[in-house]
């Protein structure tokens, strides 16, 4: 079932991403982590179908919060971060998705491990855990190309700053700010034992990115002790609009 | 089959398409494979988006659980890589 939102606000998180506000009369309300499709439809009648993932918490406004990166040859996200304005209808579908949420009745320690613009469904749970009150232990570990690509930066730090069991660890691949702890690279053997939660609480992990960041997270949660039966992963391509 | 080519989605990523064609959501069922006997849940199947249409597969042996194309006015779902598929109905409410 396709629904119509209106465009409410535009924001830039980097020079590349944008998360757009939407206000949704029929939304049903979602649960943190879940996606919507959104469909764009040229005046011929072709018509093209991306999927994105929800970055703000549940609420009782019908407002959906969109992160869109734009992808060089993308053909749906140049129009979404580029061309749209407030003001302007989209249509979507959602939300979607009942395995990928984190639900604020769960009380275990979170894992979360974003790799580049994973980060968005992640926020929403953090978000989540923030509007609810909950005193659920979330690490958050993300990994991102250098400090410019980073989205919800301020947000994430007032969260964290407010609650110490929200805890926050950058992993730069490209560059780092001035004087980091850690050379650039990729998330290692190393960065999880140091920076995530031990197998031994079994916490919940959910692992959001490219494919190979996914496979490779996973990889290194499973060689550190963690069951794969608490490993929940969302993919995304290197070619498809995702995220 | 070799599965080092990083060209997958998860299974949750049909979520959308699906919705169109289930009244639950299919993605959190268990589903068991037809030909390795593994039950996981859709959402952790291996899915192929570049073909014509989706192809998921099991994210054990890689084995085809189910292919969806939309062509002319029709849908064609396929399958016969499934056993069988567990739902939740306790879920119903929650199917979007």
């Amino acid at each position: 079932m396709w629904r119509v939102g209106t465009v409410v606000a535009l924001h830039d998180e980097t020079v590349t991403a944008r998360t757009i506000t939407l206000k949704v009369p029929d939304w049903p309300g979602h649960v943190a982590g879940q996606h919507v499709d959104v469909r764009l439809t040229a005046a011929d009648g072709y018509f093209a179908v991306r999927s994105y993932s929800i970055a703000s918490a549940p609420n009782s406004e019908r407002r959906v919060e969109l992160t869109v990166e734009r992808l060089p040859n993308g053909e749906v996200s140049p129009y979404l971060t580029q061309e749209l304005a407030v003001g302007d209808r989209l249509e979507l579908r959602g939300p979607i998705g009942g395995w990928f949420v984190w639900r604020t009745e769960q009380t275990e320690p979170i894992q979360l491990i974003a790799g580049g613009s994973g980060i968005v469904p992640l926020m929403a749970m953090i978000r989540s855990r923030a509007s609810t009150g909950s005193a659920a232990p979330f690490r958050l570990l993300y990994s991102v190309r250098e400090p410019g690509a980073v989205f919800y930066g301020d947000d994430l730090q007032t969260l964290s700053d407010r609650d110490n069991k929200v805890s926050l660890t950058y992993a730069y691949t490209r560059a780092t700010p001035k004087d980091w702890r850690r050379a650039p690279g990729r998330i290692d053997t190393a960065l999880i034992a140091d920076a995530t939660w031990p197998s031994n609480l079994a916490p919940t992990c959910f692992v959001c990115g490219p494919t190979s960041f996914v496979e490779a997270a996973t990889d290194l949660l499973i060689a550190s002790g963690h069951g794969r039966d608490k490993i929940r992963t969302e993919r995304f391509g290197p070619t498809g609009d995702r995220k | 089959m070799s599965s080092h080519t990083y060209d997958y989605l998860d299974g949750n990523a049909a979520a959308g398409e699906l919705s169109a064609i289930f009244a639950m959501d299919v993605t959190i069922a268990e589903a068991q494979c037809a030909h390795c006997g593994a039950i996981r849940r859709f959402a952790e199947a291996h899915l192929y988006m570049q073909a014509p249409g989706v192809v998921a597969r099991c994210a054990v042996c890689e084995h085809v659980l189910l292919r969806f194309v939309k062509a002319r006015q029709r849908a064609f779902l396929d399958l016969r890589g499934m056993t069988c598929l567990i739902l939740d109905t306790s879920q119903l409410q929650e199917s979007g």
